[in-house]
């Protein structure tokens, strides 16, 4: 096969490139997220509407909703990444696929509990063993699975490989969680936000929710690019351009 | 892309679609214990196992809540628009418990045919709206009848 990527695509692959490209980038996706998030979080807690029947518990909507599906969104990131570096031997994918397990792991987390918090007052139970609460928890666990197996090795390229091939596996929970609500009966109700069809909920309520999951997403590049800087250097310290880097503060 | 990633790129290819067809075929195979609940048709059918601890869904009657006026006791009919189960459930009801609601109830059937419950749950549906409109909603449909 003679296929060949553009050359920036090559140029992801190089660590220094990441670390210089990263800062010039996070400025702008830390202003993002600092926007959106306090729009969002202002316009959904003060300004939105109660819901009709939940009252004001509704709003933990604009809390778990953006994290059920950056959890979701974390995830595959993490797949594809081991994928690249498994077949490519990229050093940055694996970087990249480290720097998503912890973040993916803390907003599953997130999901979960802002989950429980609103189903004691809605539905009347804290956790139901229904299809959608088992496959988010089946993820939270691939993610912590994720990040020991990587801990395990003390071979940094061992841990990497073994850890993209148990992200890879783990990837069919994916539609799993998406299709859960549509499969089987259960508790949980089918999606808030679906790409085909409009929101079943009036603009002034799903306008902030929209600004808190781009939000999220700012937020979630920001960390990620934070983190897998911090990787850059341990990972590269033996080389000439982190020695002076760090001579050079 | 060099023989050598191909057939890596193809190794984790497999992986992916081997996991995918095992997990496939195991929820396949366990797809009625998935399900959270049964219905009231299955029920109605004889599906639902006597005298075993289900779950049981559907919609509460409009009009069929009945409560005891000395005790948490609350008896209702749960429907599925074909068949419909009478619950029986002493305790505290979820807020969102209502007439016209989905709830699902955890309990047993007994020898009477009655759902002996000894929870309810509220289900919740994806449609959210602020009470003025809900109000409009509801005061155009009392119009229209």
């Amino acid at each position: 096969m003679s296929f060949k990527f553009p050359q920036w695509f090559y140029r992801l692959a190089s660590p220094r490139w990441f670390y210089e490209f990263s800062s010039k980038l996070l400025p702008w996706f830390i202003g993002a997220a600092i926007i959106l998030l306090l729009t969002g979080t202002v316009w959904g807690l003060v300004f939105a509407p109660p819901d009709y029947q939940q009252g004001n518990s509704f709003r933990i909507i604009y809390v778990h909703v953006p994290a059920s599906i950056l959890a979701q969104s974390c995830y595959m990131l993490m797949a594809v990444a081991g994928a690249i570096g498994l077949i490519w031997k990229m050093k940055m994918a694996h970087i990249m696929a480290q720097s998503c397990a912890a973040f993916g792991a803390s907003i599953a987390i997130i999901s979960l509990a802002t989950g429980a918090i609103w189903g004691k007052p809605t539905w009347g139970a804290w956790w139901v063993w229904d299809a959608r609460l088992t496959s988010m928890l089946v993820l939270l666990f691939l993610y912590v699975g994720v990040i020991a197996l990587r801990g395990a090795f003390e071979n940094t390229q061992s841990g990497d490989k073994a850890a993209a091939v148990l992200s890879l596996v783990g990837l069919v929970n994916i539609p799993i969680i998406k299709y859960s609500v549509e499969w089987w009966n259960t508790l949980h109700q089918p999606a808030t936000f679906t790409v085909t069809e409009k929101p079943a909920m009036p603009p002034e309520m799903w306008i902030p929710l929209l600004i808190m999951v781009l939000g999220f997403y700012c937020f979630f590049t920001v960390i990620l690019m934070q983190r897998a800087r911090l990787e850059v250097l341990q990972r590269e310290m033996k080389t000439s351009w982190v020695q002076a880097l760090i001579k050079s503060l | 892309m060099t023989p050598k990633r191909k057939k890596r790129l193809i190794i984790i290819l497999s992986i992916v679609f081997g996991t995918s067809l095992i997990v496939g075929l195991v929820m396949y195979s366990l797809n009625q214990n998935i399900n959270l609940f049964y219905s009231a048709s299955q029920i109605a059918n004889g599906e639902a196992p006597v005298g075993a601890r289900i779950r049981a869904g559907g919609m509460v009657v409009d009009g069929s809540v009945k409560r005891a006026t000395d005790s948490l006791r609350v008896s209702f009919a749960l429907t599925d628009y074909e068949h419909t189960v009478n619950v029986v459930f002493t305790g505290i009801l979820p807020d969102l418990f209502r007439e016209g609601q989905g709830i699902i109830a955890q309990g047993k059937m007994d020898e009477n045919g009655i759902f002996q419950a000894i929870e309810v749950l509220a289900k919740h549906d994806e449609n959210y709206m602020p009470p003025e409109i809900a109000e409009t909603m509801k005061a155009k449909k009392e119009a229209a009848q």
